[in-house]
């Protein structure tokens, strides 16, 4: 018997009973152990749930929304609709009741799988704007006994009357999934974008499997790998990871017990095939550096001395190079004492490949990984690519690019400094959108990244900036505000940092301390305070936070093209930037715009030479209430621009 | 749908004095099978002794209290523990040094029945039975969603969690009357919110009996059944919420000026509308 090569994720899961039936799946962290179901469990658990659903209504080309957390329910969920033809939507979890309206209204969503009562709630909440949403089944049945809506389903019934559906007619659920085809559309992701509405990309089955491929075959991963899928399944790069990959190549993808539980159960798992966006590598690592802080002087001293020599010459080790024998020795004696313990301690020791994306990394902190000895690389994608463009290969790996086209990608730089590609991978169209479909996708199947970059001497693409951010101060210099946030944000005690300066005679920025670190850091200096707001606002935090810039205006004094982006003044917010006031995307980017519009007066008053800003801001709790928070914030002036001439040693230059 | 039923506990004209002070003045208080009652008053009004009596810490010098129809003069402690009764503290009382996980299992300690012999061999039955209170502990641990902390020091824990872990550990009693002493005090909105859907949730769930003291307003009108309002030993009204509010004697002593009892919980969980 010949096969074709599956062409839906369906296929390749019947494909999977066949080949590794016995191998696991999906894991979850359930009453604190560990569950596990086979290939040949979750597809018995995907069919039930395909027959109920059809036992319920469900036609072909139906949208089916998923909203929750990482659980191995909601993953069926999205093969049972894929098997029976229709389409996945999945959401943000942490979306506001009015961000989901949207969604499930634009993509004409009939039935929702939601995780638990909070989710419900939302739903139940927003019925009415949805006429067309039919069905909600839920997947814990915590707290929903008095429910009375008659639209709300338990999951385990909908499996239940699935079995029995499937007792009838044997052989539906594979005529259902024979009749997919690889040009089916497959999944529908509302990408959180980080200017107006979110826009739908549609991807076919033919787009995810391909690029999922090719990435598997170019760091060759195999049915043994382990990952933990505990990022917002509504985001691509999850998807990719978590579902396509794992469907591909036959590994098994991990949920954790709770969001809150993810750094130990990460450590218990100790995955092989790791993916984190900056930010989370960024708060790992601050939360390292908090306990060695507190750490004992000679445990302290430990660390720091063998931090220096993994920063001189981890790196070079990872990417097998040669070293002087000396270095190798001492690495090794690191590697006993710190490194090895440290990657245990966080569960990176079995790491082969780890990932990061999304936004650039600061170099540094991309270089703390890749010394102790964890590969970690850059790679770049987005939606409308189904994620791989670029990856770094091993052995060719810099902290400022992120790497060179994979198989099948092809990628140029237009004359404005923006990046295009087309790849087999490459997004359908916007859902119900021709227009927005038609500005980023010309009919050659070029598609514009609004990012700008450009190719580095070695083939490896590095990308600069979205492209409408990068900017010019009054003087004509280059302003690239992302590059002096990340080198802010390095720092483990700002969280997050808006730079200003496109058109203005300076830079300027806003601050967002890191309420872990600072707070860390006031408790060991007695440093009383009640709340974010009070300790943003202290005067030993301003100077605390003066400190770090200066370095990082060091820093930018050292390279020539970005010399003139020191920053000036700046000002430490009274409250975090967060998604639900729209002012960072569900994946946690700044959204430079819509900060810059909230905060007007304090922008002028960064300009207008004053002390102090007042601003009075509205802000959105997660059940969609609203409330009004005013402070004045003090604004400190920097010390005049450093020149070149003055000494620089920051970090050890790597 | 829950019912409330007859009276589980009753106490009857319960007159408690330390020297020349009286905690407690006859008072007799019936708590119903599988209500929510409030204790509520002002500092020094006996909300705490009415705890202590009913749970064996102080004994009553007049009265008696009524348990699952037996009558007794005064309860004890290791009775009220044995037959079903837990409780929390004002102030935490947990095994600092201990994870919550363990704090946990202390709750499990009265219905092990392999002696300590067999548990330090951890042979057999006792593994058995270990391996069963352990799975019991973790479907608390899960209710209360702190499974984050699973293995964390309870003294290393704010005072949010570390009161949330102490109910857990009288929920490990699997207790038919659980009595709460200011469950929410010193807790933000977020948190009370969470406390509240806590308690309503056990006392559905499992249908547990539920006794509380609360300052909270918002959160007595919102989550309780009934009320019941003591003032300098004496009880000055008995009745559900919407009554106490309305009630010209509760608000002389207790809640004040009219708009302040009209003050509606912002942590008013949606659900308890739907519930009924």
């Amino acid at each position: 018997m010949t096969l074709s090569a599956p062409d839906t994720f369906p296929k390749l899961l019947l494909d999977h009973t066949r080949l590794r039936p016995d191998r696991p799946a999906n894991r979850e962290k359930d009453y604190g152990i560990w569950q596990s179901w086979s290939w040949a469990e979750v597809a018995a658990e995907v069919e039930a749930v395909a027959c109920g659903l059809a036992a319920m209504g469900f036609r072909r080309g139906d949208k089916l929304a998923i909203i929750g957390d990482n659980r191995p329910r909601l993953y069926w969920a999205i093969a049972a609709t894929q098997a029976l033809g229709g389409v996945p939507v999945p959401i943000y979890q942490d979306s506001i009741a009015d961000e989901m309206a949207f969604v499930l209204d634009h993509a004409e969503v009939r039935f929702a799988v939601a995780e638990d009562q909070e989710q419900v709630d939302k739903l139940v909440a927003i019925k009415k704007h949805c006429p067309l949403l039919e069905a909600v089944i839920f997947s814990d049945p915590r707290g929903m006994r008095h429910y009375a809506e008659p639209y709300l389903y338990d999951y385990a019934a909908v499996h239940e009357r699935g079995r029995e559906f499937a007792r009838s007619r044997p052989v539906f659920f594979r005529d259902e999934v024979a009749k997919g085809q690889g040009g089916d559309i497959a999944i529908i992701l509302y990408t959180s974008g980080t200017t107006g509405r979110p826009k739908g990309v549609v991807l076919t089955f033919d787009n995810i499997i391909a690029t999922a491929k090719n990435a598997i075959e170019f760091e060759g991963l195999t049915d043994r790998e382990e990952i933990l899928a505990y990022l917002p399944m509504a985001w691509i790069g999850e998807h990719i990871f978590s579902y396509a990959e794992a469907y591909c190549a036959g590994f098994c993808a991990s949920c954790p017990e709770s969001q809150a539980t993810v750094m130990a159960d990460l450590r218990e798992l100790g995955p092989t095939f790791f993916f984190a966006p900056p930010a989370i590598f960024e708060s790992i690592l601050t939360q390292v550096m908090i306990r060695v802080e507190d750490a004992a002087w000679p445990k302290r001293k430990l660390f720091h001395y063998f931090l220096d020599v993994a920063k001189r010459v981890g790196p070079t080790i990872l990417d097998r190079h040669p070293v002087a024998l000396v270095d190798r020795a001492l690495y090794w004696l690191g590697n006993v004492l710190v490194y090895g313990p440290l990657k245990n301690m966080l569960g990176l020791s079995r790491i082969r490949v780890a990932y990061t994306a999304g936004e650039a990394i600061g170099p540094d902190l991309f270089i703390f990984y890749r010394s102790l000895g964890v590969n970690l690389k850059q790679l770049y994608g987005m939606t409308e690519s189904s994620v791989f463009l670029c990856i770094q290969k091993d052995g060719a790996v810099k902290p400022d690019t992120v790497g060179a086209p994979i198989k099948d990608v092809q990628i140029r730089v237009a004359d404005g400094g923006e990046v295009l590609f087309r790849s087999p991978g490459a997004f359908q169209s916007y859902y119900k959108n021709p227009e927005a479909t038609a500005e980023a996708k010309q009919p050659d199947g070029w598609v514009h990244t609004g990012d700008s970059g450009f190719f580095d001497g070695d083939g490896q693409l590095k990308i600069l900036d979205r492209a409408r951010d990068v900017g010019r101060l009054e003087s004509g210099e280059l302003f690239a505000p992302k590059f002096i946030e990340n080198k802010l944000k390095f720092f483990p005690y700002i969280k997050e940092a808006v730079a200003f300066g496109d058109g203005r005679p300076f830079v300027t920025a806003f601050v967002n301390i890191d309420l872990q670190a600072v707070g860390d850091w006031a408790e060991r200096r007695n440093l009383a305070y009640a709340s974010y707001q009070e300790l943003a606002a202290d005067d030993a935090v301003y100077d605390l936070v003066r400190g770090c810039i200066e370095q990082v205006n060091r820093e930018l004094a050292a390279a020539a093209a970005v010399a003139g982006s020191q920053i000036r003044r700046f000002l430490i917010l009274h409250k975090e930037l967060d998604a639900d006031d729209g002012e960072l995307t569900r994946t946690r980017k700044v959204r430079r715009r819509i900060i810059g519009e909230r905060y007007q007066p304090l922008v002028d008053a960064l300009y207008a030479g004053r002390s102090t800003g007042r601003i009075e801001t509205e802000i959105t709790f997660e059940d969609g209430r609203k409330g009004q928070m005013r402070a004045e914030l003090a604004i400190r002036d920097i010390g005049p621009p450093v020149s070149m001439a003055e000494p620089l040693q920051f970090k050890k230059a790597s | 749908m829950r019912r409330i039923g007859d009276p589980v506990l009753t106490t009857d004209r319960i007159t408690l004095t330390f020297g020349g002070v009286t905690a407690l003045n006859e008072i007799s208080v019936k708590i119903r099978h599988h209500e929510i009652l409030a204790i509520i008053g002002p500092n020094g009004a006996g909300k705490t002794s009415m705890l202590n009596v009913i749970n064996g810490f102080y004994y009553p010098q007049s009265g008696s209290i009524t348990w699952k129809g037996e009558t007794r003069s005064r309860m004890r402690p290791y009775h009220a523990a044995a037959q079903g009764i837990a409780r929390t503290f004002q102030n935490v009382a947990l095994f600092r040094g201990m994870t919550t996980l363990d704090n946990i299992m202390t709750g499990r300690l009265l219905r092990m029945r392999r002696n300590f012999l067999w548990q330090a061999l951890y042979l057999g039955p006792a593994q058995k039975e270990e391996l069963a209170h352990r799975a019991h502990a973790e479907r608390i641990i899960d209710f209360l969603e702190i499974q984050a902390i699973r293995k964390t020091p309870v003294g290393r824990l704010p005072y949010g969690l570390q009161k949330r872990v102490e109910l857990g550990r009288a929920l490990a009693m699997e207790p038919e009357l659980l009595l709460l002493d200011e469950p929410m005090a010193g807790m933000n909105v977020e948190e009370k919110e969470d406390m509240c859907r806590f308690i309503l949730d056990i006392n559905d769930e499992f249908g547990t009996t539920i006794a509380l003291i609360e300052h909270d307003m918002g959160v007595v009108m919102d989550i309780s059944d009934r009320v019941v309002v003591l003032d300098y030993g004496r009880k000055i009204a008995d009745g559900p919420p919407d009554e106490i509010r309305a009630s010209a004697e509760v608000i002389a002593a207790y809640l004040g000026e009219p708009d302040q009892g009209e003050v509606r919980a912002a942590s008013a969980p949606a659900r308890r509308s739907a519930a009924t």
